[in-house]
């Protein structure tokens, strides 16, 4: 059973205003049958501090990705998770949490790749719902266990994988890193040569649009019309180009996957999780530096 | 020094730092957290001087949140270690206060010596995304060549 949407005039001007809630939306529906609240933060503890009351962390590192293979969990996996964390199918899913909603987008692009029917996003996340003074608790749910279906993961039309971009060369790509990391200009963290990845650059003919500019000062998404600016007045994209987002692993970029498909409309956007820390150390995959958007290879 | 033969984890360590390593060990994974949790929570202010002062502080790049760190050596050579971040960055706050708990009043040139693998000692390497950790690393890194500074001079 899905709860209703979210009538709020912003979000009703997005193509897919069913794919978020507001706070004041979230606050109204707070603990009625059939909402489950996840909180999935870049901070493993940052939901122990105190969270909505009622939400259950999801932690995209123990939890979502698999802890072997650099992948995500299988569909058995994801079934037992849903479950003990007491998620129905059936359910409508909010998820939100820190950094903009980073991880928060990361962890509905994962439920998307499982089908999940109903995931919204809360606009503006954790830092406005707190900014809000909206109550926080730090009492741990204790879910009853569902029984969430074994479905197996749909990776194809919203993941990419290396061998993907590399046919895609040519195509629309979107770097969504910070302008150092896109020109090379920053390949590791100072003292640590060693670490991060062993090129530094961009993909080739990949776009710079850092992902921060989707975002305003309140963690909120921008308004459609600015959105369109950007992306597509700005970069000349259209909704029914075929676009892969990637970032450093795929976390930054699932926000500006849910930018382009949720609220923009797009109807092919893949995101590349593997991004620069497989890109980047990859053997003989082409890779442009500096400021310009260099040609395919 | 820790000697890649010797596979206990708190082979190299002074005392503090064994305990607080011990104590993480004896832990299953999620209690480690919740461990960790209390030493975010336990993280001392910052001294007045320090308070409201990040420019006399080093950031701490590694960390993806803002996490200043300055290591005072007193005339008798013991370290003093002060650190500020903020309270939505638990994890790093927590690591913060081991590194604060453990290193307090060590002589400077133990601390040099510290195993540069001390972070991992705790087991959290399945708990913690690996990015946090190399937050931790980070933080140890700038203690210690604080100390190489202000030692040398």
């Amino acid at each position: 059973m899905s709860l209703p949407f979210d009538q709020s005039e912003k979000l009703a001007a997005y193509a897919h205003p069913e794919k978020l809630v507001t706070t004041q939306w979230l606050a109204d529906h707070l603990g009625e049958p059939g909402l489950v609240v996840v909180e999935s933060d870049e901070d493993v503890l940052l939901w122990n501090t105190g969270h909505i009351a009622g939400s259950v962390k999801v932690d995209w590192h123990t939890e979502l990705n698999d802890s072997v293979t650099r992948d995500y969990v299988d569909g058995e996996g994801f079934a037992a998770l849903m479950s003990a964390k007491g998620i129905s199918r059936e359910d409508t899913v909010v998820v939100y949490g820190d950094k903009n909603n980073w991880w928060a987008a990361y962890a509905l692009w994962v439920f998307t790749l499982f089908g999940h029917p109903d995931v919204r996003l809360l606009d503006g996340g954790r830092a406005k719902w707190i900014a809000e003074d909206r109550p926080t608790t730090t009492d741990a749910p204790a879910p009853t266990a569902t029984t969430y279906p074994v479905v197996e993961r749909q990776d194809a039309g919203v993941r990419a994988f290396k061998e993907d971009v590399l046919a895609h060369l040519g195509g629309k790509l979107i770097d969504v890193r910070s302008p150092q990391e896109y020109t090379g200009e920053r390949t590791h963290m100072p003292d640590y040569p060693e670490e991060g990845t062993v090129r530094g650059g961009h993909i080739p003919g990949a776009d710079s649009v850092p992902w921060a500019r989707a975002a305003a000062e309140d963690g909120t998404f921008k308004p459609r019309s600015e959105l369109e600016a950007i992306y597509q007045d700005e970069k000349g994209l259209s909704p029914q180009d075929d676009v892969i987002a990637y970032c450093r692993i795929g976390e930054r970029s699932s926000h500006t996957w849910f930018v382009l498909s949720a609220l923009l409309g797009f109807d092919t956007v893949r995101n590349y999780d593997g991004s620069w820390t497989e890109w980047g150390n990859a053997v003989r995959v082409p890779i442009a530096k500096g400021p310009d958007k260099g040609g395919p290879a | 020094m820790s000697d890649d033969l010797d596979p206990s984890p708190t082979a190299g360590l002074p005392p503090a730092m064994a305990e607080i390593v011990e104590d993480f060990q004896a832990l299953p994974d999620r209690e480690r957290l919740q461990l960790l949790l209390e030493f975010s929570n336990g993280l001392k202010p910052l001294p007045a001087e320090f308070d409201g002062h990040p420019e006399l502080m080093e950031r701490v790049d590694e960390c993806q949140s803002p996490v200043f760190v300055v290591v005072e050596v007193d005339p008798s050579q013991a370290v003093h270690l002060h650190v500020s971040a903020p309270p939505e960055a638990p994890t790093t706050r927590g690591f913060a206060g081991v590194l604060q708990e453990g290193l307090e009043g060590l002589p400077a040139q133990v601390v040099l010596d510290l195993p540069p693998d001390v972070c991992s000692r705790l087991g959290l390497d399945r708990a913690v995304s690996p990015l946090r950790m190399r937050g931790m690393t980070g933080m140890l890194a700038r203690v210690k060549r604080q100390i190489r500074v202000s030692t040398a001079a």
